[in-house]
C-alpha cells in the first residue's frame, strides 16, 4: 500500500513539473532555432534549384514563416494548447503524425541498448570489482577505456566493415528486409537482425561508463561493515555479492542511466545516421539540414517529454531500490 | 574433556606487523570470557581471527584455534563457512553499520535459517519473528518487514544478536557489543546476551574496553595489551587484586559509584603515554608507560606465571594489594 502511495505522488509530482519545463524548453529553443541562418522556404527554393521572389514570398506565406516571430510563437503555442504539434512545410504532413511514424523505431533501438548496456556493465563492473587490481580487472579496465574514448560513428562504421562487409552475417542498414511478408517470430527475428549493429554501436559507449561505475560503487559498498556481517552468516562469496553488495551498488546507476536517456537521444542521431535507421535522430537531423523547425520544435518537446518520465521511473526505481527514500 | 574453544599461541601478522603474538585463551560450553584491553591492543582482531574474517593483509601466521575438537585454522573456505552463523555467531561493534540498509530485517534473519537450515520464505521469516521475540523486539509481527533504519540503535543490536543465535550457535562473539549504544540499552542488551547464554548453552567472547560490563557478566577476564595476554584471572580476583601494572592502571582510571568515588571528588588517574606498536619490539610492550619497569623489562617479555590457582600474569614485578590506592575500592 504505501508504495502506491509513493508512486502516486511521483507521478503527481512529475505532471506539475513537467508542465512548466516543457513550456520553458518551447519558448527558449524557439528563439534559439531562429539564430540559424535561412528557413524552410530557403532550402526548399535551393533543392528546387530555381526560385522567383514571388514563389518564395508565397512559401513563406503559406507555412506562416512571414509573420512576426512573437506571432509565429503565439501561433505555435496555441497549437500546442489544442494537442497540435503544427505541420511540416517540408514533408506535407502533420508534425505528430511524422513523429509517431519515427518514435517507434528510436524507442526501441534506445531500450534495446540500454538495457544490453547495463546488463553487460554490470556483469563486467561486478567482474572487474571482484578481481580487483589483478589481471581480469587491468584487461577490462582497457577495453572500457577504449570504448568510452572511441567515438560511436567510427565503432559504427568498424562493425559495419567487420560483420557486414567481410564477414556478410549481419545487415549494414536499414530497420527490416523490404519487400519481406514475414510475421509474427520470423518477423521479430529479422527485425532483431537489424538491429544488432546499431544497437550494439550505440551502447558500447555506455557499457564502458556502467562498467567503470559499478566497479567503483562496488569497491566502496564492499568494506561496509554489512558485508562482514554477511560473512559472518556463513554466505558464500557469490551470495554475498548478488544479494548485499550488489543492490546497494545500483543505486549510482540507476541515477546515471537515468541521465543517460537524455543523452543516449543525442547519440542516436549519429547512430542512426550510419545506420540509416528509421528514427528520430535522423529526422532531426533532417529537419536541422532541412530548417523544419517545427518538426526540430516538436522532436525537443517530445524528448523533453521523454526525460521527465524517464526521471521519474528512475526516482520510483530509487524508491524501491533504497527504502530509505521513500522515508523522505 | 577439553574446552569448547581453545586458542594455543595465536599470532596474527600484517606485513609490518604482528597485531596479535602468541595469545593463548580458552572458553568452556556456557561459559563468558571477557577480553579486555584499549583500542589497538588487538581484542577485535582476535575476534575476527575466530571467524576467519581477517581484513585483507592480515594473517594467521601460527597458532591453533580448537573449536569443538577441530582446528579451524586448518579448515578449508567451505568448512568455515559451514560454521559461521550455524557454530558460531558474531555481533559486531557498530549496529548502525552492521545491517544491510536495503534488506527488510526479517529477510536478513531469514537468510541465515535458509543457508544452514534449510529453510523456505514462510518457515524462515515464522522462525525470523519467533527470534525477534526472543530478542525482545515488541510487535515482531510487524517489526519484521522494517528496515535497519526504522530501527533505534539498540534494536537494530537486538536484531544483530537475534541473527547470531538464530541457529543456536555453541560459540557467540561479542565485539563491543555495547560500545554504540548509550548507558541505559547497553545493560538491557548484556542482559539479553546473558540470559540467551543460560538459554542456548552458548559459550560467549566477550569483547570489550568497558571494565564495568566485565565485572557484571564476565566469569573468566582476559587482559591484553598490544597484542600480548598480560593477565588472566576470574572478575571478583582481577578486580580485588590485580596484578599486572596496566590491569592496576586500568582499574585506578575507571570510577567506582558503589564506593562514593566520583569525578567529581577528584581527577582520576591515568596511565601516561599511549598505547605503542608491539611490532619488532622485544620485552614488555608495556614498560615504556609503566610505574614498575625495570632495565631487565627490555629484554624480553615476561613469561606468564601462576601467582595464584586460576590466574596468569605477564609481569614479575606484581605488586601486593596494600600498595594499591583504592585498592579496597575494586570489591564487587
Amino acid at each position: 500500500m504505501p508504495a502506491l502511495v509513493r508512486i502516486g505522488r511521483t507521478l503527481r509530482r512529475t505532471l506539475l513539473q513537467a508542465v512548466p519545463t516543457m513550456l520553458g524548453i518551447v519558448i527558449l529553443n524557439f528563439f534559439l532555432l531562429q539564430l540559424a541562418p535561412g528557413d524552410a522556404a530557403d532550402v526548399m527554393a535551393g533543392e528546387a534549384g530555381s526560385a522567383t521572389v514571388e514563389t518564395m514570398a508565397a512559401l513563406r506565406s503559406r507555412f506562416g514563416l512571414d509573420n512576426p516571430l512573437l506571432t509565429q510563437l503565439g501561433h505555435y503555442l496555441s497549437n500546442l494548447m489544442q494537442l497540435s504539434l503544427g505541420f511540416s512545410p517540408r514533408y506535407g504532413m502533420p508534425v505528430a503524425d511524422l513523429i509517431a511514424q519515427r518514435l517507434p523505431g528510436t524507442l526501441t533501438l534506445m531500450v534495446v541498448a540500454l538495457m544490453v548496456a547495463i546488463l553487460i556493465g554490470v556483469v563486467l563492473g561486478s567482474l572487474m570489482a571482484t578481481f580487483a587490481g589483478r589481471l581480469p580487472d587491468r584487461v577490462l579496465s582497457v577495453f572500457s577505456l577504449l570504448f568510452y574514448s572511441i567515438p560511436s560513428f567510427w565503432i559504427g562504421l568498424m562493425l559495419i566493415v567487420f560483420f557486414s562487409v567481410k564477414l556478410g552475417w549481419l545487415p549494414s542498414g536499414g530497420a527490416g528486409t523490404i519487400g519481406s511478408r514475414l510475421t509474427g517470430l520470423p518477423a521479430l527475428l529479422d527485425k532483431a537482425r537489424y538491429m544488432v549493429l546499431p544497437a550494439t554501436s550505440l551502447a558500447l559507449f555506455y557499457v564502458a561508463i556502467y562498467a567503470r561505475l559499478t566497479r567503483a560503487s562496488m569497491l566502496e559498498v564492499k568494506n561496509q561493515d554489512f558485508v562482514r556481517t554477511a560473512y559472518a552468516k556463513g554466505l558464500t562469496p557469490f551470495g554475498v555479492t548478488a544479494r548485499h553488495i550488489l543492490r546497494n551498488a545500483l543505486i549510482p546507476i540507476t541515477t546515471m542511466a537515468g541521465m543517460h536517456i537524455g543523452g543516449m537521444l543525442g547519440g542516436a542521431v549519429v547512430v542512426e545516421t550510419v545506420y540509416s535507421w528509421p528514427g528520430l535522430g535522423r529526422l532531426a537531423f533532417e529537419a536541422v539540414m532541412g530548417r523544419d523547425f517545427t518538426v526540430l520544435l516538436g522532436i525537443l518537446l517530445l524528448s523533453s517529454l521523454l526525460v521527465i518520465v524517464a526521471n521519474a521511473a528512475v526516482d520510483l526505481v530509487h524508491a524501491w531500490l533504497d527504502p530509505r527514500i521513500g522515508a523522505r | 574433556m577439553a574446552p569448547l574453544l581453545q586458542v594455543e599461541n595465536l599470532t596474527i601478522r600484517f606485513p609490518r606487523a604482528e597485531p596479535v603474538r602468541n595469545l593463548s585463551f580458552e572458553a568452556g560450553e556456557g561459559e563468558t570470557l571477557a577480553i579486555v584491553g584499549e583500542s589497538g591492543s588487538g581484542k577485535s582482531l582476535t575476534a575476527l581471527a575466530l571467524m576467519r574474517l581477517l581484513p585483507r593483509g592480515a594473517q594467521i601466521a601460527s597458532g591453533r584455534i580448537a573449536f569443538d575438537g577441530r582446528d579451524l585454522i586448518k579448515l578449508d573456505a567451505r568448512g568455515m563457512r559451514h560454521l559461521r552463523g550455524r557454530d558460531i555467531g558474531m555481533i559486531f561493534q557498530e549496529p548502525m553499520n552492521s545491517l544491510n540498509p536495503v534488506m527488510t530485517i526479517g529477510r536478513q534473519i531469514g537468510e541465515v535459517l535458509r543457508v544452514h537450515e534449510r529453510l523456505t520464505g514462510r518457515a524462515a521469516r515464522a522462525r525470523a519473528i519467533e527470534l525477534l521475540e526472543l530478542v525482545r523486539i515488541p510487535a515482531a509481527e510487524k517489526r519484521v518487514d522494517d528496515y535497519p533504519h526504522q530501527l533505534s540503535g539498540g534494536m537494530r543490536q537486538r536484531v544483530m544478536i537475534a541473527m547470531a543465535v538464530a541457529c543456536k550457535p555453541k560459540l557467540l562473539i561479542a565485539d563491543e557489543p555495547t560500545t554504540a549504544l548509550d548507558v541505559t540499552i547497553q545493560a538491557q542488551v548484556l542482559d539479553l546476551l546473558d540470559t540467551l547464554r543460560c538459554e542456548l548453552r552458548m559459550a560467549v567472547v566477550l569483547i570489550t574496553h568497558d571494565l564495568g560490563v566485565v565485572a557484571q557478566w564476565a566469569d573468566k577476564v582476559v587482559v591484553m595489551y598490544a597484542g600480548r595476554k598480560v593477565e588472566e584471572a576470574l572478575p571478583g580476583d582481577l578486580f580485588d587484586n590485580p596484578l599486572h601494572p596496566y590491569t592496576r592502571g586500568l582499574l585506578a582510571a575507571s570510577p567506582r559509584l558503589k564506593n562514593d568515588f566520583h569525578y567529581r571528588d577528584g581527577a582520576l588517574s591515568e596511565i601516561p603515554g599511549s598505547i605503542v606498536s608491539a611490532g619488532g619490539e622485544t620485552g614488555c610492550p608495556f614498560r615504556p608507560r609503566c610505574a614498575e619497569a625495570r632495565a631487565s623489562c627490555g629484554h624480553h617479555m615476561p613469561p606468564l606465571t601462576v601467582p595464584a590457582p586460576e590466574r596468569l600474569v605477564a609481569c614479575p614485578f606484581t605488586v601486593p594489594v596494600e600498595a594499591m590506592p583504592h585498592a579496597a575500592a575494586f570489591s564487587l
